[in-house]
């Protein structure tokens, strides 16, 4: 859709054509993303110092692993379900992709015991800390309905016990570990798109709200007023709020007037 | 791992003071540069190099499915007593309740009052006299008289009449024998249930009743949601499982054949089964389930929820991770060092 003007009609006041643009979803749309995720933003070059951890590499690391899986993944699909019992290769494919798996559940544990040590759900990023939960338990969901699809002994004997916990809280009406064609679908369409979806709304969450500040020491803690919260601590020092810049003389670990005073 | 350097001259505000600020502003303090990009992909190479790696060297399991061919071949005693079970309704699967088949006012597994399982009935209708049963012999039927007459006889007499062939069947299988397809077991009043039981059997070791247990009318079938039953009513399975250390109290279906990890990530799901009270309760699964789900809901909601988000400040593992903000912030502060809370 665009808008034009009639030549012949009579003048009148032409509409500013940029507040006319202003007005555009898609302007609209454009701006807030821009807005919210400024490219400097989305993808920047520097981090604070404190980003000088290999805590911090658990992350990208199952970000990998997932890009692993998700490759490896679709070479079996291509090839079909049976592909992988009957060839070498496939076999080998699905030695790929079991232990990408396996790399992907190991890496992302540490990385979610590693923010939640960091208490990474400060600042504003409750929802960070949410969307990586979220993702952590649909893959749970992913990797088990691949091993009820592999069509072997696993999947029988994982079906058959599992049923019960499913049937048992109602679950298993709708989502029968015993039928195969279902299971198949859920792992190699449903959950991964969910999968894919949840995590790229995790990582602009975590590019929009940035690395989470490092705790205060405990000396310094004394004088916080709120205890950590999903959005409002309040880091300010005694000292800090004594002095009128909002306190550069006070010091995370206690150091100077602050601390004495704590 | 890509901080290339630290860049203290791109911040605006000194450590010590870009420390002191609240949570959720901007850090406007010392910076390194950090290249995400180039972390990426090294990251997906020691990846693809890991992944491979372990292909290479441990490949994965595939041990092949267990058969009803195999089962009644291997285990034909078991078999038969899995399927007079089925046939008079005494089985697991006969009585399991919804989503297969319709339960008796009371029972099933309860959430506190809650009968969840019973609410969502019967979803997956399962007939086992019918559908493991009588309807594949009824296949067989067509080109066997004998079995053909045995089924009418069977299917036209009173419950009673069913029951007592059953289970007078059912206490002669103890004394069971095979001589070559025959099965013999001593005499007594069975009705047509042994010419039944042998076709069933033989069906059974020549292959085909494995396709009858799948067959749709619509030719493709990929729901193997009866003959999955079937097996797991008999012992069979839960023996070839037994020998794999994977049954329920070897911390079950976390576990896979052969020595690989397995979903090591349901540990905690798999723990409740080995422990009281969840092994003394026939209630089990639907409480170990409501546990899961509310554990899973916590985590979820950990960021809101008092004293539980304050864990991480009084775990000093933190101290770790920042270790070397801290001793920045302790070097750059006037007059101090870092100092132990």
């Amino acid at each position: 859709m665009s808008a034009t003007t009639d030549p012949g009609a009579p003048a009148q006041a032409t509409p500013d054509p940029d507040v006319a643009r202003s007005r555009m979803w898609t302007s609209r749309l454009r701006e807030a993303a821009v807005r919210s995720l400024p490219p400097e933003k989305l993808l920047p070059d520097t981090q604070p110092s404190y980003v000088a951890s290999w805590v911090y590499v658990f992350g990208v690391l199952t970000l990998a692993a997932l890009a692993v899986i998700i490759a490896s993944g679709t070479i079996l699909v291509l090839k079909g379900p049976s592909w992988w019992h009957l060839s070498k290769a496939g076999l080998f494919m699905n030695s790929i992709h079991l232990w990408s798996v396996e790399l992907f559940m190991f890496f992302m544990v540490l990385h979610l015991w590693g923010k939640f040590f960091m208490a990474a759900w400060r600042g504003k990023r409750a929802l960070t800390w949410m969307t990586g939960v979220v993702s952590f338990l649909l893959s749970i969901g992913a990797a088990f309905t691949g091993y009820i699809s592999q069509q072997n002994f696993d999947s029988q004997w994982i079906s058959t016990q599992a049923k019960d916990g499913l049937n048992s809280v109602g679950v298993g009406a709708f989502f029968n570990v015993l039928n195969f064609g279902q299971m198949l679908l859920w792992h190699v369409l449903l959950l991964p798109v969910v999968v894919v979806v949840i995590v790229a709304l995790h990582l602009l969450l975590v590019r929009r709200r940035g690395v989470v500040r490092p705790l205060p020491l405990p000396a310094h803690r004394r004088s916080v007023s709120r205890e950590t919260s999903p959005g409002h601590e309040q880091v300010v020092t005694a000292a800090a709020a004594a002095t009128p810049t909002g306190g550069t003389t006070g010091s995370p670990l206690g150091a100077g007037p602050a601390d004495k005073t704590s | 791992m890509t901080a290339l350097g630290l860049d203290g001259a791109s911040g605006t505000q000194t450590l010590a003071d870009a420390a002191l600020q609240s949570d959720d502003s901007e850090w406007h303090g010392p910076v390194i540069r950090y290249d995400l990009a180039k972390e990426f992909v090294i990251a997906l190479v020691a990846m693809v190099v890991l992944a491979v790696a372990l292909a290479i060297v441990f490949s994965s399991p595939d041990e092949a499915p267990a058969t009803i061919t195999a089962w009644a071949s291997s285990s034909p005693s078991d078999f038969l007593t899995t399927a007079v079970a089925e046939l008079d309704g005494s089985s697991p699967t006969a009585g399991y309740g919804p989503p297969y088949n319709a339960w008796a006012p009371g029972e099933g597994q309860k959430i506190g009052p809650l009968g969840v399982e019973r609410w969502v009935g019967v979803h997956t209708p399962v007939d086992t006299a019918h559908d493991f049963v009588l309807a594949p012999l009824g296949i067989i039927a067509k080109s066997d008289p004998a079995l053909a007459a045995g089924l009418t006889r069977y299917e036209s007499a009173s419950a009673a009449d069913q029951q007592q062939w059953t289970t007078a069947y059912t206490k002669a299988l103890d004394k069971v024998s095979f001589s070559g397809s025959s099965v013999v077991v001593p005499p007594g009043r069975y009705g047509p249930v042994p010419t039944m039981m042998s076709a069933l059997l033989q069906m059974a070791r020549g292959g085909s009743l494995d396709g009858a247990l799948l067959s749709s009318p619509r030719f493709y079938g990929t729901d193997y949601t009866k003959p999955l039953l079937f097996l797991a009513d008999g012992s069979y399975l839960a023996d070839k499982a037994n020998a794999q250390h994977l049954a329920g109290n070897q911390w079950g279906m976390m576990n896979e054949t052969g020595n690989y990890p397995g979903q090591a990530w349901l540990w905690l799901y798999t723990m409740w089964y080995q422990i009281p009270p969840f092994t003394h309760t026939g209630n089990a699964d639907a409480l170990i389930w409501s546990l899961m789900m509310l554990l899973s809901l916590a985590l979820l909601l950990l960021p809101f929820i008092p004293g539980l988000r304050s864990i991480p400040k009084l775990v000093p593992v933190y101290r770790l991770i920042w270790r070397d903000h801290y001793r920045r912030l302790a070097t750059e502060s006037p007059g101090g060092g870092p100092r132990a809370g």
